[in-house]
């Protein structure tokens, strides 16, 4: 690579290179990734120092919140920003391309991860610290907030795997036997998943020679046969790759098996993020890329968002371990999010209904980390998982129940939380696009929903005690400790934080709905997204 | 695998593989070769002398924990690429600060630097991987 | 020129694809390392096959003389060999911690996580 001062030779870098001075500004585009790449970087080499660890993250995610709370402020400013690594002009060079969808998913999934890392602080013992819990967490947000930045095929590919091995390292952290268990089936699935990726990339640059997003989509959309043999092909492989990263009907048994596995706050970060990195992907390729070929599967995709839902749905009411519950109303919310990429035939309903998606995905991050949080602290007070061994901890702690109970309401879809209205949105397109099935698939699950969070709150919180004790009586844990067992700060601030979220969409929902709306308006209309890469051509 | 031939020569052959290895990672620059390439050699000339001479005298010789060596790759490669933060070009464009030293021009640069940092990564993340798998077999 | 390369390719999914569907954790990661590098290869089959002209510049030169060889999916397989490398190794490595804990290598009695006959929910309110 010879480099413009080492050559005599008279050239025209203008043609092959941005040779235009760079705002410090747009630098936003790529400080998430390198916040996150960097503060992974010195926390892996803090990992010996135990205590030091914690502060160093908790600065690296607050810097990470900052930084995307600036770009979400450009974008919606400015537009779509686009930034090509090393100045080399698009398509041949990698672009970082942000729209308001990224920039919203990258805010929310930064600060649902500094709430984790809060959280982190009390649960993730010394050992876990030593076993490098927090660098991983901060290279986690690198993938995942790489992967919600980019604007070219093979470089999410790249960021997935780098929220793939991170979460690797989260997961077995303790080393104890159910996680290396649990690991090998989350490993395997998410490998093979991977792979499928890949192949269906290697396709997309077979057929159009790039791996720039804006400009497959410039080169399908000028095609004659927008959904030939070749593009469907393209699209079912990335359909079941994505399917699988966001644990979607016929592929969703790794999640169950093993979200439950690792300490309560990897899995509450996992549930928060990673099944929606997969729905991200999919909105991106489906609806920026490839819409002809979303329109000629989207009832193959509405089945399986139906089978989700109620897979989802049934699965958590035959669960009698809380965090093995969560796992499954994880699935019956990809579901949801699903539909919503089934619906729509005409761009006004499509942009409504992916904008329910995205609001769905964004009430899905927060909720679901902050039920697994509870789930923590449920163990922690009643020194159990399962709904049999616990009882009693409303009368334990009456703001920490109310806190559940408007979690569990959230999550089940109704008012006045954050749940509720993206379900409204995702209803009401579904029936205006003739797919009344599917917005009754979507009540049916939030009703069988309500029943299992209805039955943990009955059995964990409403009744006297655990199973075997009179009604009535809370029992002293067997260990000794006192009934009242203190929650800290570190518990208190980011659980606050998460449902502080959850109420503020529920009852100021304009801000969020305005927002998905200007996402999903991007992904249907790409005109904006095309022109922050090629310039107005 | 702990004969005396085996044992005598290996720490030679490492020394021997860890030296080349920095010798492809600069190579790499203008011809085949490169920090991936140059950290597998040395990942695996650890890996020789961990089978030869045991786990613990691997550790003690590489002084850092493999894993810290593989952050600190991270760090630098990572922050090759903000060089050009302050020349007002996009990330990651490339640097150059030719030395001329003995009247040979040696071509410093912000790659050179990001290759380094993959030889480190590849280095330490490999050979904590080998260095486990070697661990785990002796007890 | 790609017909060839296409068959063998879809020889290494078949074999891949055989070796995942066994019991024995072994043999699916060896089904997963075939996996990687079949689709490795379809990648560098999808950038077209020349022969021979190594995408190579001329000293002095600052664009090349004849057609080479497309030097894009050899950076693309370069990277998804790295990355499935790694991923491999490190998968072998939880393999094998999982069969020393777990004590098996068959996946179909690896249910520490998800136990047998787990009992159900209580039922009522």
């Amino acid at each position: 690579m010879a480099g413009p001062t080492t050559t005599t030779a008279k050239v025209d870098y203008a043609a092959a290179m941005n040779l235009a001075p760079v705002a410090p500004g747009d630098w936003l585009v790529v400080a998430p990734v390198l916040i996150g790449l960097l503060g992974g970087a010195i926390c892996l080499m803090a990992r010996k120092n135990v205590s030091l660890q914690p502060k160093l993250a908790m600065f690296f995610l607050s810097l990470l919140v900052a930084a995307n709370v600036g770009l979400l402020a450009r974008v919606l400013d400015q537009g779509v920003i686009t930034m090509v690594m090393g100045g080399w002009l698009p398509p041949f060079g990698i672009a970082f391309t942000v729209d308001p969808l990224g920039a919203t998913l990258s805010l929310i999934a930064s600060v649902v991860a500094f709430c984790a890392g809060l959280f982190g602080i009390s649960t993730v013992d010394s050992t876990g610290r030593r076993y490098g819990f927090y660098p991983f967490l901060v290279l986690l947000m690198s993938g995942v907030c790489g992967a919600f930045l980019t604007g070219d095929l093979f470089n999410l590919y790249v960021w997935f795997e780098v929220l793939l091995i991170s979460s690797y390292g989260l997961l077995i952290l303790g080393n104890s036997r159910v996680q290396l268990d649990g690991a090998v089936k989350y490993g395997v699935l998410n490998l093979i998943g991977t792979n499928f990726f890949l192949i269906g990339t290697g396709m997309v640059y077979g057929v159009f020679g790039t791996l720039n997003m804006a400009d497959i989509a410039i080169k399908i959309s000028e095609l004659d046969a927008p959904a030939s043999g070749t593009l469907l092909t393209i699209a079912v492989l990335y359909f079941l790759a994505f399917a699988m990263k966001a644990a979607a009907f016929p592929v969703n048994f790794w999640l169950p098996a093993s979200y439950h596995t690792p300490n309560i706050v990897v899995s509450a970060v996992f549930a928060g993020l990673l099944t929606k990195v997969g729905v991200y992907a999919l909105l991106r390729i489906m609806v920026l890329i490839m819409p002809a070929s979303r329109e000629y599967l989207a009832d193959l995709i509405a089945l399986v968002a139906i089978a989700t839902l109620l897979t989802g749905a049934f699965g958590a009411l035959a669960q009698s371990e809380i965090r093995r519950l969560l796992g499954y109303l994880v699935i019956a919310g990809i579901g949801a999010m699903l539909a919503g990429l089934a619906i729509g035939t005409n761009p006004e309903v499509t942009t409504t209904a992916i904008s329910g998606t995205i609001f769905y995905a964004v009430h899905s991050i927060i909720v679901m980390t902050a039920l697994y949080m509870a789930a923590g602290v449920m163990n922690q007070l009643g020194g159990s998982y399962d709904l049999r061994g616990l009882g009693g901890l409303y009368q334990q702690n009456v703001a920490f129940a109310a806190l559940f109970l408007v979690l569990a309401f959230a999550v089940s879809g109704l008012p006045p939380f954050s749940g509720f209205w993206p379900k409204v949105i995702l209803v009401d397109a579904a029936f205006s696009d003739g797919r009344g099935w599917l917005g009754a698939a979507i009540l049916f699950s939030g009703f069988l929903t309500t029943i299992a969070m209805g039955r943990v709150w009955i059995y964990a919180f409403w009744r006297g005690g655990p199973e075997g004790t009179p009604d009535g009586q809370a029992v002293a844990p067997a260990d000794g400790q006192s009934a009242g067992t203190v929650i800290g700060a570190t518990v208190w601030v980011p659980l606050g934080i998460l449902t502080a979220m959850v109420v503020y969409f529920g009852l100021q929902p304009e801000w969020m709905i305005d927002l998905s709306a200007r996402g999903a308006a991007g992904l249907v209309d790409p005109l904006g997204y095309v022109r922050s890469v090629f310039g107005d051509q | 695998m702990r004969t005396v031939i085996f044992r005598t020569i290996a720490p030679y052959l490492s020394a021997l593989m860890v030296l080349y290895s920095i010798f492809v990672l600069l190579r790499g620059h203008n011809e085949p070769g490169g920090g991936f390439i140059g950290g597998l050699i040395a990942a695996s000339a650890l890996a020789i002398f961990g089978i030869a001479c045991g786990v613990a005298s691997v550790r003690r010789a590489i002084i850092v924990h493999p894993m810290s060596l593989a952050g600190f790759g991270l760090f630098i490669g990572a922050a090759a690429g903000v060089i050009s933060l302050f020349t007002a070009q996009p990330f990651m464009t490339s640097q150059w600060w030719p030395v001329n030293l003995f009247g040979v021009e040696i071509k410093l640069s912000t790659p050179l630097i990001f290759d380094i940092g993959v030889y480190l990564v590849v280095v330490g993340a490999i050979s904590s991987i080998a260095l486990a798998l070697e661990e785990r077999e002796s007890d | 020129m790609e017909t060839v390369p296409a068959i063998l390719v879809g020889l290494f999914f078949a074999v891949s694809v055989y070796l995942m569907l066994s019991k024995q954790l072994v043999r699916m990661m060896l089904g997963i390392a075939i996996l990687g590098n079949a689709v490795n290869m379809s990648i560098f089959v999808n950038g077209r096959l020349t022969r021979e002209v190594p995408p190579v510049i001329p000293e002095g030169l600052l664009v090349p003389t004849e057609v080479t060889a497309n030097p894009l999916p050899q950076a693309l397989v370069l990277t998804a060999i790295v990355i499935s490398f790694s991923f491999f190794a490190f998968l072998l490595v939880l393999a094998f911690r999982a069969y020393q804990e777990v004590g098996t290598d068959d996946v179909n009695d690896m249910r520490v996580a998800e136990p047998e006959n787990d009992p159900l929910p209580p039922q009522g309110y």
